[in-house]
């Protein structure tokens, strides 16, 4: 297993590599530079800092300077942010996307698992329609109106919590609540689907004729079976909540790295960009890796040697 | 069989089961009766949607969330229907105890043998961890798994078929129940490994002394196993009585027809003068289960080894051989279905090696029937599209009038009413689906027709109008068949020339009458005793044990 992990790590390199490099090309065939302004720059000023920021060389050889840089673990400097260095930006953004993204999860994992597995029980009864219902509006309505209504409702109105920021633990319950709230959706219904399919499973009707107790069954024989599903769907949702959300920190005003994907996009921000491209796609690979490390753990029919 | 005493234990009284279904409520159960003494062995017989299952599930509580039941089921005078689930559940698991038919899916993958095992035993009997883990270890020793200590530690994966329903079994004793019930748990298995289970079961039941409750539809394990039967026939019991009076003197003409079902009659073998049609030799298939950066080296299969055979006009050679012995996979590699060593011959052609375009002006000769006719049957085209299409493949020029008059014509000819042409498969019976499946075939004039366990999902009855089926069209067309199955009854009455395999190598091969009457390995022995005497099979396990 631990082989098998190292190997995955390895194998992730070119992965990695092939990323980096159509991100690189792909940021430069966009049209603009970093330093076009709707006021132009004195030519002589725009020399001076394509010269610093080597934007004045051939685009293959920035290409082997930014790779040679990355290889000793350096992002660059941002070419907008300026006296800041990509990695102080992410390194500053990153916990707090983190922090928000796990805390996100952990809720809509505990939420989505309990009210499927309810929905799943009691299959075609007013809850489960109620659940579906909740659900279906949960994955429908985009977080850009849920995070305004919630800062209106619970900051304006009734001013039960900080409508944005980022100072005490009550200023992330409703950024958590608007990330959640899809994630929650989506895990209600697969846990639904995969319990119902579960509860009717050959190995289930086993466990009841044995008298095992109903909460056993449900918990250890139908669950557990149930969760495979779910855990597939959480290596790249769990990579997209921790590397931040762009509407969910503009709305609330959070220091995460969400924003600077799209705010380093539109400035041309080159190295800024690689580094969140980067990021994500480190934490895709790793946590691919650890869902299939765990489906192992959870399901003794996979194997990996 | 042991001599019970009269104690009723387990009494069914006018119990009727009915399904809620989109098309309407669906009796499934209609009233019947039916009772357990302590100690005796039950069959409940009939043939699929008899009900017999059901009334099981019912009693148990186990019914599908649209399965509603009446009537009344007494357990030592406890009545079980309607019984507050906590009170059920202190007897099912414990004094009623159940195995199933698929071993393979009744254990739930995701745990160890031992803590299955356990379960039951901790939740019913209160043992401690440690003294449960014992009486796991000792109920596997008594159910004769090999090298029990490891097997605790095992997932159901890792064992084989008839290893998991003797788990099953172990979970059973566990709390020495008064009553096993037992839903066709051999149904599954290979005959060798059934006449194993059946074995087991009576070796246990004379050591234990608990009452069986055996559901089947196999009326070889009713006569070699029971004391007394129940036959049911569309939710009712239409006879019941001691084993012998039922098999020796039916009263009912259903039962009359079950005993009468099983597969008679012969194939003359064909001359040697009949011309050759298919003609292999050295047939090997190797599966390559192909390794790789992440999963390490590969390995090989090798599902077929060295076969050869040699079909000639007319004739029926049978492929008979437990799962896994490599039948299937010969019959789908003569007709390169799959890629293959070896050299096959059709008709003075070499075929070996074509690939679909080299194969496309030989399918039509070369046909194939499957097993399972609800799968190998396109669930969104109706019947008549379903077997021209053939047709537009190999006869591209027939008008749609003339497509229509084969369809009518062979629809015909395997019993199928021509009008029903426009309906879809699923409004056809599992009897019916094969039959269209096999004008399919015919509508095409194929001289060979590679026919892959086209029985086995087939009750009893049905199975013999197919094999009538199969002889007459054989006949007027004079068609080669090559008959794969594991069912030694049926490749008996169809067959002339049969081959015996086993682990991708021909055991035994020869005149069907030969291999049949006179077997010469060990292996194909041990395959018809259990499949043609089963109760001189299990007479001699048990005087092997005093």
């Amino acid at each position: 297993m631990l082989g098998y992990a190292v190997r995955r790590l390895l194998g992730a390199i070119p992965t990695l590599f092939l990323i980096v490099t159509f991100a690189f090309f792909l940021m430069r065939v966009a049209p603009g530079g970093p330093f076009d302004r709707e006021r132009t720059l004195e030519a002589k000023v725009l020399e001076n800092l394509n010269r610093v920021f080597h934007l004045d060389k051939p685009v293959w050889e920035q290409y082997f300077y930014y790779l040679g840089n990355l290889a000793r673990g350096d992002l660059g400097p941002s070419f907008i942010y300026r006296d800041f260095s990509v990695q102080q930006l992410l390194g500053n953004g990153l916990p707090v996307s983190i922090q928000l993204g796990g805390m996100a999860l952990l809720v809509a994992l505990l939420i989505g698992c309990v009210l499927g597995s309810i929905a799943a029980l009691r299959q075609n009864s007013w809850i489960d329609y109620s659940v579906i219902a909740v659900a279906t509006f949960g994955i429908t309505v985009p977080n850009f109106v849920v995070a305004p209504l919630l800062s209106l409702i619970f900051g304006v109105w009734f001013s039960l919590l900080p409508a944005g920021g980022w100072n005490s633990p009550e200023s992330m319950v409703l950024p958590v609540i608007t990330l959640a709230l899809p994630q929650v959706a989506i895990i209600a219904r697969l846990i639904r689907g995969s319990m119902i399919e579960a509860l009717r499973s050959d190995h289930v009707r086993t466990a009841r004729a044995y008298g095992l107790p109903t909460r056993m069954i449900v918990v250890v024989h139908a669950l557990r079976a149930a969760c495979l599903p779910v855990i597939s769907y959480l290596g790249p949702a769990a990579a997209a909540l921790l590397t931040g959300s762009v509407v969910v920190e503009t709305i609330f005003g959070l220091p995460g790295i969400g924003r600077y994907f799209v705010q380093g996009a539109l400035n041309r921000d080159y190295t800024l960009v690689m580094g969140t491209v980067i990021i994500i796609a480190v934490f895709v690979v790793v946590f691919n890796l650890i869902v299939d490390l765990l489906y192992a753990a959870l399901d003794p029919r996979v194997r990996y040697d | 069989m042991m001599k019970q005493n009269e104690e009723r234990i387990f009494d069914i009284r006018d119990i009727r089961v009915t399904f809620d279904t989109p098309d309407g409520a669906v009796e499934a159960v209609r009233g019947v009766d039916m009772h357990v003494n302590a100690g005796e062995t039950v069959a409940v017989v009939g043939e699929s949607g008899s009900g017999k299952s059901q009334i099981m599930m019912a009693s148990m509580g186990l019914l599908a969330a649209n399965g509603s039941v009446s009537g009344s089921v007494t357990y030592r005078g406890q009545e079980l229907i309607g019984l507050p689930r906590a009170k059920l559940n202190r007897i099912r698991g414990a004094k009623i105890t159940m195995i199933f038919q698929e071993p393979m899916t009744s254990l739930d993958p995701l745990y160890t043998i031992e803590r299955q095992i356990c379960e039951p035993i901790r939740v019913h009997g209160g043992l401690s961890a440690g003294a449960a883990r014992q009486r796991a270890l000792e109920l596997l020793k008594l159910v004769h798994i090999p090298d029990p200590e490891r097997r605790m530690k095992s997932y159901p994966h890792e064992l084989s078929g008839g290893q998991r329903q003797r788990v099953m079994i172990a979970m059973a004793l566990a709390n020495d129940p008064d009553l096993l019930i037992a839903d066709e748990p051999t149904t599954a298995l290979d005959v060798t490994i059934q006449a194993e289970i059946l074995g087991l079961l009576a070796e246990l039941q004379k050591k234990l002394g608990m009452a069986i409750l055996f559901i089947t539809h196999d009326l070889g394990i009713v006569e070699a196993f029971a004391d007394r039967v129940y036959v049911m026939q569309k939710g009712l019991v239409v006879e019941t009585g001691g084993t012998e009076d039922i098999f020796q003197r039916p009263q009912k003409d259903y039962t009359k027809m079950l005993l009468a079902a099983e597969p008679e009659g012969h194939k003359p073998p064909v001359g040697d003068d009949q011309p050759i049609l298919l003609d292999a030799r050295d047939m090997c298939v190797t599966f390559t289960i192909k390794g790789g950066f992440l999963s390490g080296p590969g390995y090989e299969v090798k599902a077929v080894q060295n076969v050869g055979l040699t079909l000639r006009a007319g004739q029926t050679i049978g492929i008979v051989g437990e799962s896994g012995s490599g039948k299937s996979t010969l019959g789908r590699a003569l007709l390169q279905l799959l890629p293959s060593e070896g050299r096959v011959v059709y008709q003075g052609t070499s075929i070996q090696g074509f690939d679909r375009a080299a194969m496309r002006p030989f399918r039509r000769n070369l046909q194939m029937v499957f097993q399972d006719p609800y799968g190998s049957l396109s669930p969104r085209m109706t019947v008549g599209e379903i077997i021209t299409e053939g047709l537009l493949v190999h006869e591209p020029s027939l008008s749609g009038r003339e497509r229509d008059r084969r369809a009518i014509q062979a629809l015909e000819e395997v019993g199928l009413d021509p009008s029903m042409r426009n309906r879809f498969p699923h409004e056809f019976s599992g009897g019916q689906r094969q039959r269209i499946a096999i004008a399919r075939a015919v509508i095409l004039k194929p001289t060979v027709i590679v026919l892959d366990e086209p029985t086995s999902a087939l009750d009893r009855s049905v199975q013999k109008q197919i094999i009538t089926l199969l002889r007459r069209i054989q006949e007027s067309h004079n068609l080669s068949f090559i008959f794969i199955s594991h069912d030694l009854a049926v490749v008996k009455a169809l067959s002339d020339y049969a081959i015996v395999m086993r682990s991708g190598k021909v055991v035994e091969e020869g005149p069907t009458s030969e291999v049949f009457d006179n077997p010469q390995s060990e292996y194909t022995k041990d395959l018809m005793e259990a499949a043609f005497n089963l109760r001189e099979v299990l007479n001699r396990q048990a005087a092997a044990r005093v």
